[in-house]
Parts: C-alpha cells; structure tokens; sequence
C-alpha cells in the first residue's frame, strides 16, 4: 500500500524533473515541474477527435493502456511493505500486464490506418519484444540469489547475505532504467521531442489520441516511469528502516529524472536500425547478473 | 463395456445413413452422431477424472490378441477437449459448408471422413493395445487425408494432403517400428509390455525406445523439424478441419508422448532435456516463420508449431522433475502443459473459425489484400482479437495461465539446481520470453492488418458479417477462454488426476497438488480480477467525463499531407521489415522485383515468398536427389512391350537359378544374422 502511495507521488513530479533539467540544461527556465500534470488536468476537459477510419479497438485502448499500468504498479512492493497484490511468480505478471497494454496501444496505432502510426507500433512490437528477455532474466537472478519468485521477497532478501550484492543492484539499476527507457520511448532508443514522425516510436503511435484518452495515455506515460524508478529503489533499500527508506524513495527517484534529463540534453538518439540490437545487448547485460549471482552463492564449481 | 458398443453402433448408423440423405440432412446426421457420441465418450471417462480408472478386456482377434480398453485421468483429460472441438467445430461447420452445396458427392465423403476421424481420436485415447492402436492411428491419417483434401480440385490442396499423407505415414512406419521391437522382445502387443520390458533393461534401452515413439509422435504433433506437412495441410483444409487438426489432431500426437512418458521406465532427465531441446527449438521456429507468413491460415499453422513448443516445454519440465525427484517441478510443468493443450484448442480453433469467416466473407486469405474488416465484420474481429491476446499470453485470459505454471516451473526447477541445470533454465525462460514477446508481434500485425486500418482492396461482392448462429459456437469457446483466465483453480482441479498420475506422487511426501496449485494461482486470480476491476473503472470514469464533452469525428491525422489513400498503409510486410532484415540468418525468402524505370516507368511489382529453410534442407534436397537418382534409372521404364517382357524373363530365371546357389545364400543369411 505503502509504495502504491509513494509511487503515485512520484509520477506527479517525474516527468516534470526531465523537463525541467532538459529546459536548464539548454539554458532556458523551463515550466513548472507540475506543468505535465496540468497537462493531463487540461486535457481531461477537452472534446475529443476520432479519425474515421477507427474503431471500437481505438476508443478502448487508451483506457487498458492505463489500467495495464495501474495494475502493474500494484504488485511492486517498498521495501518491508508488500505491494497491493504480491504472490510468487509476481514479476511475470508484471511484464505480463504491461504487454496487454502495449498489444491494445500497437492495435490503436494500426487502427487509424496511418503510415506513421503503423511504423511506430512496428517498432514498438520489435523494441519491446527485444527488451523483455533483459528483465525475465535479471528477476530469475535476483530469485536464484534470494530462493524467492515474489517482487517482495527477493527484494526485502537481496542483501542479506553480502554486499557484493549491491555490485550487482547497479548492474541491475542499469538494465532496469534501459527497460524504462524502452517502455517509454526515450532517448537513447527514442526521442520524444523530434519534428519528425518517421523518426518517431511512441510519439508517433499517439497521433490521433486527442482529448480525456490522450491524458490517460499520458498519466500511464508518468505512472511507468515512476514504477521503474521504484523498482531501482528497492535494489537498494532492502530492509532499511522507513525514516531512511522514504527519503531515499524519493532522492533516488530526483536523481534517475536527473539522469534522464541529462541523457536527453546531451546525448543523440541511436540509430533506428540499430536499436533493437542494442536492446539485445541488455539481455548480455542482465546475463552478467545472472553469473554474478551465480558467483555469489557458488554454484560455479 | 455397453458404451463401446453404442458408441460404434452410432458411428455405422451415422456412416450408413450418410449417402441416403439431402445435402442439409448430411450435416445434421454427423452433428447428432457427433454429440451423441461425445456424451457416451465423456459419460464413460467422467469417473476416470475423479480417480476411478475405468479398465476392460475386449475379446480380440486372432492376430491382436486381447485388447485391453483402459481409460485413466489422462485420456479422459484429452477426450473431453477433443469432445468439446468436435461438437463446436461441427456446428461451425454445418453453415461454414452451405458455400459448398452444390457438391453432393463430396460433401458426403468429406462428412463420413469428419465422423471417421473423430471417432478414431476417442479410440486412440483409450486403447492398450498396439495394434489396434497402429489401426485407429491409420484411420485417424486417412480419414485427416480425406478432409483435408475437400478442395481436391486444387493442385495445390492436392499437393498439401498428399505431402501431409507421406509423412504421416512415416509416422506410422516409426511408430510400427517401435511397438514390434517391443512385441518381438516380449511377445505382447499390450502396452504394459513396453513398461515391463522397459523396466528389466538398461536405460539406454529405454531411452531408445523413448526416442523412437518420439520421433513418431513428434511428425504428428509438429515438432521442429518434423513440422513440414503442417503449414501445407492446415491452409488447405477447410476452416472446420483446419480448426479441429489444429486443435485435437496434432494433440494427439502429444497424447502419444504423454502415453509413452507413463509407460517407459527410463532415466527422466534425459528425456525431458530431449523433449525441451526441441520444444525450445519447435517455438522459436514455429514462431518465427509465422510472423513473415503473407497467409493467415498459414501464419496460424505456424503458431501452432510454437504452441506444441509451449506443451513440450512444460511437459519437459514435468519429466525433468520426476527424473530428479521434484515433485512440485513435475506437477507444474505437466499441469501446464496440459492445462496449455487445452488452452491452445480451444484459441487456435476459435482463430482458425475466424480465418474461416474471412474467408467466407472475402474469398481470401492472403494478408496484404484485407483490411478494416472490424467495420463490416465486428463479431468475427472481436472474438479473433481475444484469441489473438489468449495466443499471446497476455492476461486476463487463459493462455497466460498456462505460461505461468510454466514459468513458474522454471522457477522452481532454478532452486537447487547445478550448473548445467541452471544453464538449461535460463535458456529455457529466454526462449520462452521470445516466444511471448514474438507471438505479440505476430498477432498484432494479423489482427492489425487484417481488421483494422482501410481496407486495402475493393471486392466485388458484399463482404458481410456470418451469420448469428455460425458465430454461436465461437462464442462458446471465446467463453471458455475468458472463464480459465479468470477463474482457472476449476480447470485445476479438474487436472489434479492427470498431474497425480503422471507425478506418481508417493504418499505423503509432497504437499497435497491440488493445495499447491491453490496457493500458487489464488492470487494470480485475484490479480486478473483486480486487472478487470480497474479496467472496468478507468472505463465508467471515460464514460462520465465523455458524457460532458464534444466528440467529433475526422480523417486521420495524415501528418500534413491532406490526400492520403489506403495504398499508403502500412503493410504486414512493412509493418515485420525490421524484423525480417534482423532474423534474416534464419529465414529464406526470395524475391521477385521489377523497378520502376526511365521517366514515364511501365508497371514495377514486387513480390516476395517464406519458405521454411528446415524444409529445404530436411526434405526437398534429399527428395531431389533421390528423385535425380530414380532419374537415372528411367530407361527401365521405356514404354516398349518387348522390353517388360525381357524382364519377365530375366526375373523367372533368377528365380529358377536361386536352388544353384542355395549355399551361399545360406551363407550370406547367416552372416546377417550374426551382424
């Protein structure tokens, strides 16, 4: 419950940090860190256009996107606290209910019958298909290193035993934000700030969403990053008493929009060709952990 | 014992009355066979499901001994899926079938072949003797040959039931292979022969003979690389065969395995590295080539293939952990891959109906030429996007159920395990991520291309919706789908009999299956209900604040360009290119191109073709040369009347010169004896 509530604080001011470092960061003041929350708050008053060439598949979309969303951010825990729901062999349906969000926004790109929009839900489908190996594998680790198959157990248990373990949280922070970075069409594999639709992954898949179903599209946008956030957090935090957890909760979370902002102000986007190779290359990435852990309870005899 | 004389009683009542009767009468008459049937099939295994294995000996003949009819927990599993297929498939098919009323003849044969094969799937599941056993598989291969084939007067048709013949009946010659090795050894044709022979030899005997029913039942269920005949077979069939084969006939093949892995006493490991190996393998293929596939029944064939991947892994599993003595390993791996045969039944069948649909509606199957079909056709999309996300894995529906006893298998299995072992799990967890996240590819682009978008060509006929009472039975098994998604621990229960008998738990070692399983999905199900619960409330939110603001509708945002038309979508090629250019190494295609060219260019085209580079090199090659082999040899065959009669000649000397030689053709058998 605890962390539900912690990560719906951070999503208000996730997105808003990147902005706001990637406005410094080009020497401009930059809006408010809110601003993406007025945002959402603007667009739910708005009328809406649907393209005509739509369907039922188009309307619905948005609204699973969302609640794929919400719902994976039930099972993600906080340290001592379970999250809402937690069960062994969590994590599968984790990855497994944001890919029924991801099936219903790739259906809705190809629903308007758009050129761009259909090259964006191509790349969308390779990208994620490409990314998920990374994060099955990495939980498989920290489940072999821990004995446990829930989000909770594994990561209240991570540390218990060494502290090399933490080596492997920061290899682990690596894939997990690489994930994020995926999940929600960032830069280095995407750029949501470009002119060009043919450039595009995620922005370009949303063209025609307009009105209350672009804010939910939106909100399931912040709520994502902060869900991945939170899971870098718990790497780290283990068994950390809460007047140390929290604070650290939300400093971790200022300090990955930091870095993503970063990232976006200074460096380029990869080329789109060359992308899904590199989102193989996490599964490499997320097979070192799985040595290391190998490693750390000595089954390399 | 009554039961199996009704039951053959209603299949020559429904055979014999078949020729007698008007076209529409024809379909009616197999319907009822089919049901009645079914219910004397399930009424006889239902006490199998709760414990009571249900065994007699039927007085046989001369040649095959005693048969004995045995029908536990297992066979009554597969009996009641392929009960449930049968009757939905058949309904499907008594209006899917009004395109073809003008053929009489062939309707009647296809019907008696449709009955034929049916009853020869439920006798298969329950006989125990391998003869007969070898009997019914023979039939169920013909009468599958002669449904398939209902288009005989397409080549191509002809083509696929022919190549599906030839290897099935390979099939049969390894089959037949292995159950007279055990005959000769034992002198039984019972199956409890292969148990006692199997347990009173080495391993490696064992293994062997694992291996060889293996390979047999591997042609018939799809392995890679035995898969060959099935993307021929199953576009060709009608969407009614297509369905069913797909669905019950290629589980059969399963069954086998499952049969054998009961009945073999060998060393489990090794078998069920050998059935994961190529289950790995089988999805990763299967999956692969149905992604680049332009037709979509083809493209399901494919994902059927992978899907007999998703079984063989969870049954691999299942053996890994009985082999060594993990008891909750084995009872995950089998109740998912069995809980995954019933799954995949019951969303390929309902995919192969809704390709049937199309293919009524639109007279083509062919990807690239569909398109915004949901407008004229929203029941038909609507029940294929469910069992696109079943297919895929996804929740709330059931195939993610499947996949995650599955996973959690692996998971269980990574406890505890060595090195080796553990390099097993993770490539195994790796494949079967793939799998997911290449089967969502896949049907994103069928059901995005397919009913979504503009359509991409005009047809000169009204393509319309089918009517009410042909979606009827889609309806009844999108029901199932949705119900083992949300309320699985049902289905689990119903396969705590199976799982025990394959597990062999022994007594009070082991928590209880049925409570495990309990623990394991009870909140699994509370998530997918949490899943629909927020969905449902994210909606009535929409609902009110849609209710206050302006709707408008407009064309799609064409990105400034104010003339867009439906040639300029995307296409399924287009939609897989970045995929096809990464997987090329394991793909083949070829390509037919023509550029435009000069200033005022002509017509250009561009055409592209999948073929299967296992096919290639497993089959086509070796057949080409042996065909150029045979070819040398032709002048034998020369058409001239002397010549055949010089033959006659040759051959009757031959023989009549054998008692000359009688010494050291003695010589020469005894030699062979010894080797």
């Amino acid at each position: 419950m605890l962390s539900l509530i912690l990560i719906i604080i951070a999503s208000t001011f996730f997105t808003g940090i990147i902005i706001r470092v990637k406005s410094l960061a080009s020497g401009r003041k930059g809006p408010g860190i809110f601003q993406p929350l007025k945002d959402v708050a603007r667009l739910f008053k708005k009328g809406v256009v649907y393209s005509e060439t739509t369907s039922f598949v188009f309307k619905i979309a948005p609204t699973i996107y969302l609640a794929s969303v919400v719902m994976a951010m039930l099972v993600v825990p906080f340290g001592q606290s379970k999250g809402l729901i937690s069960f062994n062999g969590d994590f599968i349906f984790f990855a497994y209910v944001l890919a029924l969000g991801k099936f219903f926004s790739i259906i809705s790109a190809l629903d308007t019958g758009s050129s761009f929009e259909g090259m964006g839900a191509s790349r969308e489908a390779l990208y994620s298909m490409f990314a998920e190996p990374a994060f099955f594998i990495l939980m498989g680790s920290l489940a072999l290193l821990t004995g446990y198959t829930s989000f909770h157990e594994m990561f209240a248990a991570l540390h218990i035993g060494s502290y090399i373990t933490y080596a492997l949280g920061i290899l682990g922070t690596f894939v997990l934000m690489m994930v994020a970075m995926i999940e929600n069409s960032r830069m280095p594999i995407d750029d949501p700030k470009t002119h060009l639709e043919l450039t595009m992954v995620h922005e370009v898949m949303i063209l025609d969403n307009s009105g209350f179903d672009l804010g939910l599209i939106f909100t399931a946008g912040y709520l994502k990053f902060a869900i991945y956030g939170a899971l870098v957090v718990n790497l780290f935090i283990g068994l950390f008493p809460y007047q140390f957890a929290i604070p650290m909760f939300f400093v971790i979370q200022v300090v990955l929009a930091t870095g993503v902002g970063l990232i976006e102000s200074f460096m380029a986007r990869f080329r789109m060709s060359h992308n899904a190779q590199f989102i193989f290359v996490l599964t490499s990435v997320s097979l070192l952990i799985f040595f290391g852990a190998l490693l750390i309870i000595g089954k390399f005899v | 014992m009554n039961q199996i004389n009704v039951f053959v009683a209603i299949i020559v009542i429904t055979l014999v009355l078949l020729p007698f009767l008007k076209v529409k009468w024809k379909g009616i008459v197999v319907f009822t066979g089919i049901v009645l049937n079914a219910v004397v099939s399930t009424s006889f295994v239902i006490p199998a499901l709760a414990g009571q294995t249900v065994e007699f000996i039927l007085k046989g003949s001369l040649v095959t001994g005693d048969v004995r009819i045995l029908a536990d927990a297992i066979s009554a599993w597969f009996i009641l899926i392929i009960n449930f297929i049968f009757i939905t498939g058949t309904f499907y098919a008594l209006f899917y079938m009004k395109m073809y009323k003008e053929q009489k003849n062939n309707i009647s044969l296809h019907s008696a072949a449709f009955v034929l094969l049916y009853s020869a799937l439920i006798i298969l599941c329950v006989v125990q003797n391998s003869l007969v056993f070898l009997i019914a598989w023979e039939i169920m291969a013909v009468s599958a040959f002669v449904a398939v084939i209902f288009e005989h007067e397409k080549m191509a048709t002809l083509n696929a039931g022919i190549n599906y013949l030839i290897q099935s009946h390979v099939s049969i010659v390894i089959l037949m292979f292995g159950f007279i090795w055990v005959a000769i050894k034992t002198g039984s044709y019972d199956f409890q022969a292969i148990t006692s022979y199997t347990s009173q030899n080495t391993n490696a005997v064992g293994l062997l003979l694992f291996l060889t029913f293996f390979i047999g039942f591997a042609i018939k269920a799809g392995f890679v690389p035995f898969h060959t005949w099935l993307p021929y077979a199953h576009p060709a069939a009608p969407s009614h065969v297509s369905g069913v084969m797909s669905g019950v006939m290629i589980k059969i093949g399963i069954f086998g395995i499952i049969r054998m892995i009961s009945l073999i006493k060998a060393d489990y490991y090794t078998i069920g590295l050998v059935i994961l190996v190529f289950s790995i393998i089988s999805g990763l293929y299967g999956v692969m080539l149905a992604i680049v596939q332009h037709n979509l029944k083809r493209l399901l064939a494919y994902h059927s293939i992978e899907n007999i991947g998703i079984i063989g892994m969870g049954i691999g599993t299942g053996c890994i952990g009985l082999g060594t003595n993990n008891y909750m390993l084995a009872s995950l791996g089998f109740a998912g891959g069995l809980l995954h045969v019933w799954n995949h039944a019951l969303f390929k069948s309902l995919l192969f109906f809704t390709a049937g649909n199309v293919y009524q509606a639109t007279h083509t199957l062919s990807i690239e030429h569909l398109g915004g079909l949901i407008k004229k056709m929203p029941q038909t999309a609507l029940l294929f996007l469910i069992a696109a996300i079943a297919i895929s894995g996804i929740p709330p529906f059931n195939g993610f159920i499947s996949e995650f006893l599955i996973y959690s298998g692996f998971y269980v299995w990574m406890q505890n395990s060595l090195l080796g072992q553990l390099m097993a799990v993770i490539f195994s967890v790796l494949a079967l991520v793939l799998i997911g996240g290449l089967a969502m590819l896949c049907f994103t682009k069928a059901f995005g291309i397919v009913f979504l978008g503009s359509p991409r060509q005009t047809f000169h006929h009204e393509v319309k919706e089918v009517s009410f009472l042909q979606l009827l039975p889609l309806y009844f098994i999108a029901f199932f789908i949705v119900v083992i998604g949300v309320f699985p621990q049902f289905f689990l229960n119903v396969l705590s009999q199976p799982v025990h008998l394959l597990v062999n738990i022994p007594q009070g070692t082991s928590p209880d299956f049925q409570i495990k399983i309990h623990e394991t999905l009870q909140p699994v199900s509370f998530a997918v209900w949490g899943l629909i619960v927020i969905i449902g409330v994210v909606f009535g939110l929409r609902k009110i604040v849609q209710s206050r603001i302006i709707s408008t509708t407009g064309p799609t945002w064409g990105c400034g360009y104010v003339a867009p038309n439906q040639k300029q979508q995307y296409t399924a090629s287009s939609f897989v290119r970045s995929y096809s250019k990464l997987f090329k190494p394991f793909l083949l295609t070829s390509k037919n191109q023509k550029e435009p060219e000069g200033i005022f260019p002509a017509e250009s085209d561009y055409e592209t073709h999948i073929h299967d580079r296992i096919e290639k090199y497993l089959i086509d090659i070796p057949i080409s040369g042996y065909k150029w082999l045979l070819g040398r040899f032709v002048f034998l065959q020369n058409g001239k009347l002397q010549f055949y009669i010089a033959y006659g000649i040759i051959f009757i000397t031959l023989i009549a010169i054998v008692p000359i030689f009688y010494e050291q053709i003695m010589v020469f058998i005894e030699f062979i004896k010894q080797l």
